[in-house]
């Protein structure tokens, strides 16, 4: 099997799905770039992150649009010829521009379908890059999803490997509600075995990425790699655990969590976001509702501090929640009271 | 253009029918919702007829448009059915939105009305993308945007007319210029006071028109077609009208003259002038024009009992339709 970096895997996805279905457009800043510059020369960037690469040439202007730089009209456009039987994917560039289109995504694209009676889909994608670690600063590094996972009427995707990021976009496209697509950007050139040919991951069902008996380690994206370092630590000491990547946010698999807590009495959640109203939180609550007599410890959170994202890599290390937070974390859910 | 003449009898029958249809559908209400029957709050479209009717005449179900908060005159003129509608207004379950939405989103996808929209400029950039879908397909059929002065202030409406020029998509923004952004005059919210000069500087066509003429608004949105079909882009159409009640129902209208508004329905009453220019044409006897208007006001009578019989949504409704498949 073919090793793929994330963003060649994404890349592969878009490549056969625009290839299977001619309703599927592309449309964002620079998804191909160059255009009206002095060179000449399209495809000057094919993405910022090179995650369009190659598919102007291959599928044309028509298909492969690129924009100016107006959020509120790339994800409006989007919807609106979603809503006129395409299946566009919109992309951000970085997740944090969601705060100039928030109206689109909130108020319109995630209400049409209950707001019109169900007499109408929106089979929108919108793909963004996500996440601290490149010394971005505070406006290109968040990871906005517990925003959007918030909102009824969104899917919300959130790929922690190269792998689950090609079946997951396809699963994207596929599907009839609007999906918001999170590309950590510190995963896009790690490699995975990714097969040629095209297939989906359905939403809403959770990776096992290890199992073990000691604790159960719910991670999110880049996190999950950071928890499977700590993990694995413990391991040479005999400590197993769970790990569980949810995959998607919205829908959430409830079950896979619930079951290993039920077997592990014990629960750390890993999330890149700050803590308060996060993912962290809201599992954990979950958690506390329907398993509560399980529980053998309290339950702990790792997650960003209640900060902005810093620029210095200094800071923005001590942000980042790393394995060793993480392996703390762990073994202090394992200490008894 | 003065296009009266392209128009048949029965087509010019049917302009005065819909435009009927909107102002009494309109004016009931206004009785309606002050009986304190109909939930939540409801922006009426009456005074502006000539301009939502003048504009649909010239699509068909495969055009597409996306409407305001103040849409009853949007949808009623692209064909959606109007007991349905009044269902919906009450919020009732076989309301045309399943009483999920409302007075601000009655959609009809099937009739190429793809929603009113309670968020002001939140329509546009929607409308750019079907238009686009329009290109990608081919297949000439255009995407209308309407939107009001208050809207044009907005910048997702700046973002939305940028895109469609530099996509060169057969989109058509519509403003209807009522003179008011909610309870502030445009007078003091448009900063140049010209909604069409503003278009122009997007790069594309524009022109201003009387809104209480239908034949104006019509041979207008005639030529603004005709450029989007034959691949020119879009265009703006800016129409000059009045609103005869208040930002919503039960607005004081305290920024309003006393007279405003009785002035307007004299001079920009788009039902007399309608009627004026038939007498002098004589295309349309009054009899029958009058036999419309009995027939339009037994139409809203029916829809208006059939809204206050039929049962609201049962609670497991609230469940539904939030994603496909649930």
């Amino acid at each position: 099997m073919a090793q793929l970096s994330m963003r060649d895997a994404l890349n592969q996805a878009l490549h056969q799905e625009m290839e299977r279905d001619e309703r599927v457009i592309v449309l964002g800043e620079d998804v191909s770039g160059g255009a009206g510059g002095s060179s000449g020369q399209r495809e000057a960037s094919g993405g910022i992150f090179g995650v369009t690469k190659g598919l102007l040439p291959r599928f044309g202007e028509g298909r492969v649009i690129d924009t100016p730089i107006s959020e509120s009209a790339i994800v409006g456009a989007a919807a609106g010829a979603a809503l006129a039987g395409l299946r566009p994917v919109g992309e951000l560039m970085f997740a944090d521009f969601v705060g100039v289109c928030m109206d689109q995504l909130y108020n319109q694209i995630a209400k049409f379908r209950y707001m019109f009676g169900g007499k109408s889909k929106c089979p929108v994608v919108i793909r963004m890059a996500m996440g601290a670690g490149m010394n971005m600063g505070p406006q290109h590094s968040q990871t906005i999803y517990p925003f959007l996972t918030a909102v009824p009427g969104l899917k919300v995707v959130v790929p922690s490997n190269a792998h689950d990021a090609k079946g997951l976009l396809i699963q994207a496209i596929r599907d009839d509600d609007p999906v918001m697509f999170f590309e950590h950007k510190a995963l896009y050139p790690r490699k995975g075995e990714v097969p040629e040919h095209a297939y989906t991951i359905p939403f809403g069902e959770a990776s096992l990425v290890r199992e073990g008996e000691h604790a159960t380690v719910v991670a999110i994206a880049r996190m999950v790699p950071f928890a499977e370092r700590a993990i694995d630590a413990l391991a040479k000491e005999g400590i197993t655990c769970d790990l569980i990547d949810p995959r998607t946010t919205s829908p959430l698999d409830e079950e896979t969590i619930i079951e290993s807590v039920e077997g592990t009495g014990r629960l750390v959640i890993v999330d890149e976001s700050p803590p308060r109203c996060g993912l962290a939180a809201d599992i954990a609550a979950m958690v506390a509702e329907k398993a509560f007599r399980s529980l053998k410890r309290p339950i702990i959170q790792v997650t960003a501090p209640h900060t902005p994202v810093p620029f210095a890599p200094a800071l923005e290390r001590a942000y980042v929640p790393g394995p060793p937070r993480i392996e703390a974390a762990i073994r202090l859910a394992l200490r008894d009271a | 253009m003065n296009d009266i003449a392209t128009l048949s009898r029965e087509r010019l029958l049917h302009v005065y029918r819909q435009m009927k249809l909107i102002r009494e559908f309109e004016e009931r209400l206004h009785v309606e919702i002050a009986t304190g029957e109909i939930p939540g709050f409801t922006h009426l479209y009456a005074g502006q007829e000539a301009v939502a009717v003048g504009v649909c005449e010239q699509l068909g179900d495969a055009d597409y448009i996306v409407s305001t908060h103040r849409g009853h005159g949007h949808c009623i003129a692209k064909g959606v059915e109007v007991i349905g509608m009044m269902k919906e207004i009450y919020g009732r379950r076989d309301g045309i939105c399943h009483g999920k939405g409302g007075s601000m989103h009655i959609a009809d996808v099937a009739k190429g009305m793809l929603g009113a929209n309670a968020i002001v400029g939140g329509g546009p950039p929607l409308a750019v993308g079907a238009a686009l879908a329009c290109k990608l397909r081919g297949n000439r059929h255009v995407s209308v945007a309407f939107g009001g002065d208050g809207s044009a202030n907005q910048g997702t409406v700046f973002e939305a007319m940028n895109m469609a020029v530099v996509l060169r998509v057969p989109a058509i923004f519509v403003f209807e210029n009522n003179g008011y952004s909610e309870h502030t005059g445009a007078g003091y919210a448009v900063g140049s006071g010209d909604l069409a000069a503003r278009s122009r500087a997007f790069g594309m066509p524009a022109e201003r028109v009387d809104g209480a003429d239908f034949f104006a608004v019509h041979a207008a949105m005639g030529r603004a077609v005709l450029h989007a079909r034959s691949g020119g882009g879009p265009s703006t159409i800016e129409a000059a009208i009045t609103r005869f009640y208040g930002h919503f129902e039960g607005d004081p209208q305290n920024y309003r003259a006393k007279d405003e508004v009785a002035n307007h329905r004299q001079t920009m009453d788009c039902l007399k002038r309608f009627r004026a220019r038939m007498e002098i044409d004589r295309d349309l006897t009054p009899a029958e024009l009058d036999a419309v208007d009995t027939e339009v006001l037994r139409l809203i009578d029916q829809a208006v009992a059939a809204a206050k019989a039929a049962p609201p949504p049962l609670e497991a409704d609230l469940y539904s339709d939030v994603y496909i498949d649930y």
